[in-house]
């Protein structure tokens, strides 16, 4: 058939003893949207970057319009005709939107004739597929959702067919996503063929003709959207089902654990990033706080952990004040009965070159049970990451290996047994499911549930608007840095994505 | 997206990669023998029959050697807390005035035995407090500990130069050093410890030191693997916003860790000063808290991997002395090219032939799965 934009025949790759791609076939129809789906390191990141010319395949053959090719590098897949719009983008912030798209491909080395052209081009581009952009505008001025419209321009710049998006709408808004979509379809109803990688089930429902289902290395289905449900899939990506949305009994709220009133936090070049934040969460109800990333939720548990300094404000912790503006001490922190599982578990919530049972007992070394005097009792500190191991079921369950071995899943089970078993009164997690499979996730869900069945206080904060409803009690939206509305969790997607972009939240102030 | 990720076997890591990396230097540093015009063959016969041909050669390999395992513990402690301590050299060269300070006072009244352990804890004291100000400047102030630190390499070489034309040195010398020690100043050889294996000491300056450098190595694995102090300072040298999630105070942990540095370097001062000159010369260091760079490099900051390293390099010195001995045409400068290829393949260069390894021991597991599966069905 000749309406085959690209063609994979019997991909293999390995890395070591990992078998990251196994035998991989894939035909994409030209002028669809294909998704790709499956777990964290199912496959998927590998297959892309030897689609894009990253990696070498082990064997196997790419064939673009009918033509074998072989991708050595980027510039080869570039010339094949395939563009890669990439989870972290990659653009020179302070250069501006044209200089970024003609980027390594100034065509001479006199920069103006080619900046005339480039302008040209890019006009016709924007026209073409109702992209618009502002050539002459700073990357680092622009919002997210636009600087990913550069990145498709870059793409499209250089004459892709074949337009390749890893994770696409991890950074945005709902309304952002819905606009990125708009632009598929039109870049579709063009002639374009786009692979969208992704592992919200939602998304792929939403706007793909076909879907791809990767597992283990393996591409396990290939379903036409229309024909398929949200279960199938991810009863393919896991291997077994799955509840996609945990089961939760209301809450008893008790007494107030955790207080925040006017805090504000400013970074280091005095830039506000908390803007006079109050709320109370009470013992056995999870508070979620819903929010675009970077608009201050970070910042906001940093301060209340006692990692990052506040500029004013308090912060009451069953009922005593912590000094949240001078000095900081989590442990301090920790031993009055606050858990934290930080946002970034590769840079803070671990270190990944230490074994498991090191990590187990990371802020908690100063407790006498893992210590003998100044010496470390290392029989005590891995039994103790045994019995986690076994209770969280960590896979593999091994206290000795490296903690860069254990797969995001896991590595976040590490932290959350580490936090949660040691009975907290408050909980506060950020972004407990990023980058996590669907198996997890559900366990993960349920644990957190559990712990506010005990009575403990959860604070929640994920940019994923489905767990913030799935497992909040109450939620708050935050933008710019202040906390714009608080919602019930049967607030719609709807209303609390225009919070969310600051929209409601304005009028809301404003009344 | 996660790295892939493959494990080598234990031996091949810590002995194969080495040894590989050790063969390429010494390949490329026979190449530059020949285009001098020389054998290189020769020079390797000159290179290890210096450095062990005879007990009096192996007194002085091993002798260079307890320098070097000194050095190299203390750039390895410091880099396990992240800490870039590139002063060991200033560090030990003021670690001297401990050892001199204890010598000439006890040494016409007291035994080695007393006069030893007051040396150690002054020479750790004062290696310690050379490093104290560059580690309180970086936490505190944050000043870079690389430029600190080479800086007060220089500070202490005018301070000592200050001290031995001025203070300590005898009235009416005219050679910038101490008095030369009585024998309470003079630590013990280890001609023993050679005669075991049927060898003769002769005139080589292989001491007792040697021995507290195998307990010094012990007690650095104990501290950075065994204690709570160690495990603070590994988490800052890993992850250094970890150990801010964890509580561990930084600046704190920045001044200890540079100070144990410190402390290591300067009990180096011991080797020389009390083990083979009896007195405190200018410039005795002679470029050895450098060689710890390379020895901690190569030794991958484990003492499990620096006494083999210090070793290694107590055969360059000693071997490549010899070199120049019996080939003029290969002069001092020759021994140090030599010695940088080594540092250059086994520390810098350390990954080049790494990928090829690992992707051997990757087919190789792969086919012994394969077989393990057939057998298996």
């Amino acid at each position: 058939m000749d309406n085959i934009a690209i063609e994979l025949r019997g991909i293999d790759k390995s890395f070591g003893p990992v078998h990251a791609n196994k035998n991989i076939n894939l035909k994409v129809r030209k002028g669809t949207i294909h998704g790709i789906i499956g777990e964290n390191g199912a496959g998927k990141s590998t297959l892309m970057s030897i689609l894009y010319g990253f990696y070498q395949a082990d064997s196997g053959e790419i064939i673009v319009d009918g033509q074998p090719v072989s991708i050595r590098d980027p510039n080869a897949a570039i010339s094949a005709g395939i563009g890669m719009v990439h989870q972290h983008f990659m653009l020179v912030e302070n250069f501006t939107v044209l200089e970024n798209v003609m980027l390594g491909a100034e065509d001479s080395q006199i920069l103006n004739k080619g900046i005339a052209k480039a302008r040209q081009e890019l006009k016709r581009l924007e026209k073409e597929y109702a992209l618009e952009v502002n050539p002459d505008a700073l990357i680092e001025e622009l919002p997210v959702g636009l600087q990913q419209r550069v990145e498709i321009l870059k793409a499209l710049y250089r004459k892709a067919d074949i337009l390749i998006l890893d994770e696409p709408t991890g950074v945005l808004t709902p309304a952002e996503a819905d606009h990125l979509f708009r632009i598929l379809e039109q870049l579709k109803a063009q002639g374009k063929t786009i692979i969208l990688i992704t592992h919200k089930l939602r998304e792929i429902m939403a706007i793909t003709d076909e879907v791809s289902v990767m597992r283990r290395g393996e591409m396990v289905a290939t379903r036409t959207t229309g024909e398929t449900s949200v279960e199938e899939l991810a009863e393919l990506m896991v291997g077994r089902r799955v509840l996609l949305r945990v089961q939760k009994g209301e809450g008893t709220p008790g007494d107030v654990k955790l207080s925040v009133q006017g805090l504000t936090v400013k970074d280091s070049r005095g830039v506000t990033m908390v803007d006079d934040v109050s709320f109370d969460v009470r013992a056995g109800e999870i508070v979620g706080i819903a929010g675009v990333a970077g608009n201050g939720q970070s910042e906001l548990l940093e301060a209340i952990a006692g990692i990052r300094k506040a500029t004013s404000g308090t912060v009451l912790l069953n009922g005593e004040s912590v000094d949240v503006t001078g000095h900081r001490d989590p442990a301090a922190l920790r031993a009055r009965g606050l858990a934290h599982v930080p946002e970034d578990r590769h840079h803070v919530g671990l270190v990944l070159k230490f074994e498991e049972s090191e990590n187990a007992i990371l802020g908690y070394h100063n407790d006498p049970r893992y210590l003998n005097g100044v010496f470390l009792d290392i029989d005590a500190i891995r039994k103790d990451a045994e019995e986690k191991i076994a209770k969280y079921d960590i896979r593999p369950p091994n206290a000795r290996l490296k903690t860069a071995n254990f797969s995001g899943g896991n590595q976040q089970k590490i932290v959350l047994a580490r936090e949660m078993e040691r009975g907290p009164d408050v909980l506060i997690i950020g972004q407990p499911t990023r980058g996590v499979d669907v198996g997890a996730i559900e366990f993960i869900h349920k644990r957190i549930i559990e712990m506010r069945d005990q009575g403990k206080a959860v604070l929640l904060v994920s940019v994923e608007l489905d767990e913030i409803r799935a497992l909040s009690d109450r939620i708050l939206v935050m933008f710019a840095g202040r906390v714009v509305g608080e919602r019930s969790p049967d607030a719609t997607e709807g209303e609390l994505g225009l919070l969310m972009a600051g929209v409601e939240g304005r009028k809301e102030a404003a009344e | 997206m996660s790295t892939p990720y493959a494990k080598l076997p234990g031996w091949v890591e810590y002995g194969l990669v080495p040894l590989i990396n050790l063969a390429v230097a010494f390949i490329v540093a026979g190449l530059v023998v020949l285009l001098v015009g020389e054998n290189p063959f020769e020079a390797a016969y000159h290179l290890i029959n210096g450095a062990f041909g005879r007990g009096e050669y192996i007194g002085f390999t091993l002798y260079y050697a307890t320098t070097f395992i000194f050095t190299g513990l203390a750039v390895a402690v410091a880099f396990h807390c992240g800490l870039f301590n590139i002063g060991g050299e200033g560090q030990a060269y003021v670690g001297g005035i401990g050892v001199a300070l204890a010598c000439l006072w006890l040494d016409q009244t007291m035994p080695w035995y007393v006069v030893f352990p007051i040396a150690i804890v002054g020479s750790a004291f004062f290696g310690a407090l050379w490093a104290f100000l560059p580690g309180w400047l970086q936490a505190k102030r944050g000043s870079h500990i690389v430029i600190t630190t080479i800086m007060f390499n220089f500070i202490a070489s005018s301070l000592m130069v200050y001290l031995l034309t001025r203070v300590l040195k005898p009235l009416g010398s005219m050679a910038p050093q101490t008095r030369t020690f009585a024998e309470g100043g003079q630590l013990p050889k280890l001609d023993w410890l050679l005669s075991i294996f049927g060898l003769n000491i002769g005139t080589a300056p292989f001491n007792i030191s040697f021995l507290l450098a195998l307990v010094a190595a012990f007690a650095v694995w104990v501290l950075i693997w065994r204690t709570k102090l160690g495990y603070e300072m590994r988490t800052m040298g890993h992850s250094p916003s970890a150990a801010r999630y964890a509580g561990i105070r930084e600046s704190r942990i920045t001044v200890i860790a540079m100070m144990i540095s410190g402390g290591l370097a300067g009990m180096m001062a011991l080797n020389p000063i009390m083990g083979e000159q009896f007195r405190m010369q200018l410039d005795f260091v002679q470029g050895a808290g450098f060689v710890g760079i390379a020895v901690a490099l190569m030794g991958r900051s484990h003492p499990g991997g620096i006494i083999p390293a210090a070793i290694l390099f107590g055969v360059l010195y000693q071997g490549g002395a010899e070199i120049a001995f019996e080939m003029p045409s290969i002069s001092r400068d020759m021994i140090v090219i030599i010695q940088g290829l080594v540092i250059l393949f086994a520390g810098a260069l350390e990954n080049m032939f790494r990928p090829a390894i690992t992707r051997v021991f990757a087919m190789r597991g792969q086919r012994a799965a394969a077989v393990v599966q057939t057998k298996g069905a």
